[in-house]
């Protein structure tokens, strides 16, 4: 049933004709895969709030983009309006995108700045009872459109709905660290569904504060290897102690296979499975056996018409947090088996940090320019090794190697498990 | 119109508003002879009018103690009104049915400290060291679990822990299209065969005075706070919130069918827009939704707008109505529970899905500017209108 446009279910097989991305490396895939293929590390000390009192001080913060206030919907809809620029000029779309757009993008607070600013509004009189009936008071008195504008978490995606002429209501969503892989899984879901031919994943996440910073420390999550900040982040070592918090953004123009070649456009890869599968154990914690990301990982590959030898590279979602990385291993381990020795998985996060809301997406676009390219990129700072963790981790050098599919685990808070498996262009 | 195996139909409804808890309850009221008579507060901190919360005991949906305790308001409601609904679905405890179903929810952020929101701005006044003030207050006083309480994700986190539903988990934000998308895309995956039984849902428990933010930095709040005595009896000025949870069961009529659930109503299309207001553009845009929704208008005997409550708006969309279906009874959700953001359209869905599965009338919601239904709703439109953008329709139809 199979046709040269269909898959093994007789779906439309879904392309991949654009990429875009921006890490703490840099803006655009160029300097990104020369960067991250380098085992250079985007991790710094932060410079964007003072980091007395804070246990971890080290960040992957964006800090280059130009944006007229330094606010989290800013940074995060700017990062995503370049990483959508670099894939709709590869993908050579010009004009209105015409399709649906799926955001993955943080649920942002109003910043501290703007409460302060609405603090310094109220007069010295009515500075009495909550902080927030004070500011609505200030705002009774004259309105103030941009505090909404800075905090409803529709404006990111009505603001690139129109900079790009994509088609009716934007979806605008969050499974935590899964968000990048989600926004996708949206997009090949409605071009299965034949519902459009093309749509546009776009993921980012800008939302490095004080703030977010101190609740993720407050869960114990992150990092405080805060002396050397581009070894931080060690995924599968004996001497990992959490992640690190990072910035950034990526876009990927999907397409029907059919509808790709029929304009002519180039084929960077297919995106050929997808599986979410949630788990009820814990808030923050996975089941311990494992099972929903072994079911993840499996669905995934069956989504793909692929059975366990069938996976050349794993772009793991590696956090470098005790509990992630040994789970995930237990969930390799159960599904590859024996196998899993012979597969390269690496862990980009341990240059870039982790991306959040975006880094499902920024791990795609490395995957599919690992297939395109025939490069693995390292896992850095593998000096260490867990010995309970046994895997090739393309330590801390890139390998030249072909690979024609790859599969990219994203796994969040609140029990949200995705798995991306793509492919090379079909021969 | 002949049925087929991929409709999608609502089997299950979980809902509370300020009016009262589950859907036999909301089908009574919506049975009654008179209008609904609002419950509006507005003695609460803000000042501001407020549908509260109804009592509710949450170990009844929530059953440990300690689950209870990692959620606050906002959380506790949208997984008690899941509850409901995979009660009412007859698929609570069922293990396989919760461990395939599909869940999204539309979601904004939880609630935050209120208390130590207002110490540090406090704070702020004293000293010329802000943002170190703020590291070291946000360290010391910061309850280290308050964040997975905030996080969108963690309502359907939630439900997944406490209900078991765990086929797939997704979280839709922005505001009121969150809670269209969630909808086009649940029926979207069904009608296709991607999905066969998903919960779909939002919530919103409104006594924070921190929401009010987002309407009152643009003038649209509701502007009597603390002048009348009984607000229920003034015709509000702008947007009110209220405090609801809404989640309808969608399921394919096979997968319904097979397992014999009762069937409440069909939702036979959903369609979402968002784009400018200005000058007719508003109009031609729910025309075109319209179109695609309800082509044929003089079938709809019943709309229920999700207009947010905001006057200019809200008028705009009832005189729009008025010319395109005029046929069809008026009924404005806002007036009668008060505005729930994410939880708009799917509080309009549900109570649409009661109202066409009842055999009488819909009572008016408000006593003025409704009038009385002839016969008993067969064909419900159900819009959402966001306070600042988004606009969504769908159409239910009775169960054959």
């Amino acid at each position: 049933m199979a046709s040269k446009f269909t898959d093994h279910l007789g779906r439309p097989i879904v392309a991949v004709t654009g990429m875009g991305v921006l890490t703490s490396l840099g803006e655009g895939i160029e300097d990104n895969w020369k960067a991250l293929t380098a085992g250079q590390s985007g991790i710094h000390s932060i410079t964007r709030f003072p980091t007395e009192h804070l246990s971890t001080t080290i960040g992957g913060t964006v800090d280059f983009m130009d944006i007229p206030v330094a606010n989290s919907v800013e940074r995060s809809h700017a990062m995503a309006r370049k990483a959508a620029t670099e894939a709709l000029a590869q993908a050579g779309i010009s004009g209105d995108f015409d399709g649906p757009l799926f955001l993955a993008a943080p649920p942002v607070e109003p910043e501290w700045s703007m409460r302060f600013d609405l603090g310094d509004r109220v007069p010295e009189s009515a500075r009495d009872g909550n902080a927030y009936a004070q500011f609505l008071s200030v705002l009774r008195d004259k309105p103030d459109a941009y505090v909404q504008e800075s905090m409803l978490f529709g404006t990111i995606s009505e603001r690139l709905a129109d900079d790009f002429g994509t088609r009716g209501l934007p979806v605008t969503l969050s499974t935590a660290c899964a968000s990048g892989a989600t926004a996708i899984q949206l997009g090949v879901e409605a071009i299965r569904q034949g519902r459009t031919d093309r749509a546009l994943a776009v993921a980012t996440d800008g939302s490095v504060s004080a703030e977010a910073l101190i609740r993720f420390s407050l869960l114990s999550a992150l990092s405080r290897q805060n002396e050397f900040p581009e070894k931080a982040s060690k995924p599968f070592t004996k001497d990992r102690d959490g992640f690190v918090i990072a910035e950034g953004a990526a876009t990927l123009v999907l397409e029907s296979l059919e509808s790709a070649l029929a304009r002519g456009a180039k084929v960077l890869g297919i995106l050929a499975g997808c599986k979410e599968k949630a788990d009820s154990f814990h808030r923050t914690r996975s089941s311990p056996d494992g099972g929903p990301a072994i079911a993840t990982i499996r669905g995934a590959l069956e989504d793909a018409g692929l059975d366990e030898s069938g996976i050349g590279y794993i772009n793991a979602h590696g956090t470098s947090t005790p509990e992630n990385d040994k789970m995930e291993y237990l969930a390799m381990s159960g599904v590859f088996g024996d196998h899993l020795k012979s597969i390269p998985v690496s862990s980009n996060k341990s240059m870039i940090g982790h991306t959040l809301t975006a880094a499902g997406a920024i791990e795609a676009v490395f995957s599919l320019m690992t297939i395109t390219t025939g490069t693995l990129p390292p896992t850095i700072n593998h000096d260490n090794p867990d010995p309970a963790i046994e895997l090739d981790a393309v330590p801390n050098v890139k390998r030249d190697q072909a690979v024609t599919s790859v599969l990219s685990n994203s796994f969040g808070f609140g029990g949200q498990n995705a798995c991306l498996v793509m492919t090379a262009e079909p021969a | 119109m002949s049925k087929s195996a991929r409709d999608v139909v609502i089997t299950g409804i979980g809902i509370v508003t300020s009016l009262g808890i589950g859907r036999a309850a909301h089908q009574a009221l919506l049975s009654g002879k008179e209008p609904l008579k609002p419950a509006v507060d507005n003695n609460w901190e803000a000042h501001y009018a407020v549908h509260p919360l109804p009592e509710i005991d949450w170990s009844e949906q929530i059953p440990r103690r300690g689950d209870q305790r990692q959620m606050e308001n906002w959380q506790r409601l949208g997984v008690f009104a899941a509850g409901l609904a995979l009660d009412d679905a007859g698929l609570k405890n069922d293990e396989d049915a919760c461990a395939n179903m599909d869940l999204i929810v539309a979601a904004g952020g939880g609630e935050r400290d209120i208390a130590v929101d207002t110490l540090i701005v406090e704070e702020s006044r004293k000293t010329n060291d802000r943002e170190v003030m703020l590291n070291e207050k946000l360290m010391t006083e910061l309850r280290p679990t308050l964040f997975l309480a905030q996080l969108s994700n963690l309502l359907a986190g939630n439900i997944s822990i406490v209900h078991k539903v765990t086929g797939s988990s997704r979280t839709f934000m922005g505001e009121e299209g969150s809670g269209v998308s969630a909808f086009e895309t649940a029926r979207a995956r069904i009608a296709a065969g991607q999905s066969t039984h998903c919960l779909v849902g939002g919530a919103l428990s409104a006594e924070r005075p921190d929401i009010l933010l987002m309407t009152q930095s643009v003038g649209i709040a509701d502007k009597r706070q603390g002048e009348a005595e009984d607000p229920s009896a003034v015709t509000p000025d702008g947007v009110v919130f209220g405090s609801a949870g809404a989640f309808p069961v969608l399921e394919s009529r096979e997968h319904a069918e097979a397992r014999g659930a009762t069937i409440y109503a069909t939702l036979d299309a959903v369609e979402g827009d968002r784009g400018s207001r200005d000058a007719g553009k508003l109009e031609t845009r729910l025309g075109r939704l319209a179109g695609m929704v309800a082509p044929e208008a003089g079938a709809v005997d019943l709309v229920i707008s999700g207009a947010a409550g905001e006057p200019v708006i809200a008028a705009r969309e009832e005189n729009w109505l008025a010319d395109h279906f005029s046929t069809a009874q008026l009924r404005r959700q806002a007036l009668a529970f008060g505005h729930v953001i994410e939880a708009q359209f799917p509080l309009a869905l549900a109570l649409g899905a009661i109202a066409v599965s009842a055999d009488v009338p819909t009572a008016r919601f408000s006593s003025e500017g409704e009038a009385d239904m002839p016969t008993a709703p067969k064909t419900a439109l159900v819009t959402a209108l966001g306070f600042q953008r988004g606009e969504g329709m769908a159409r239910l139809t009775r169960a054959a």
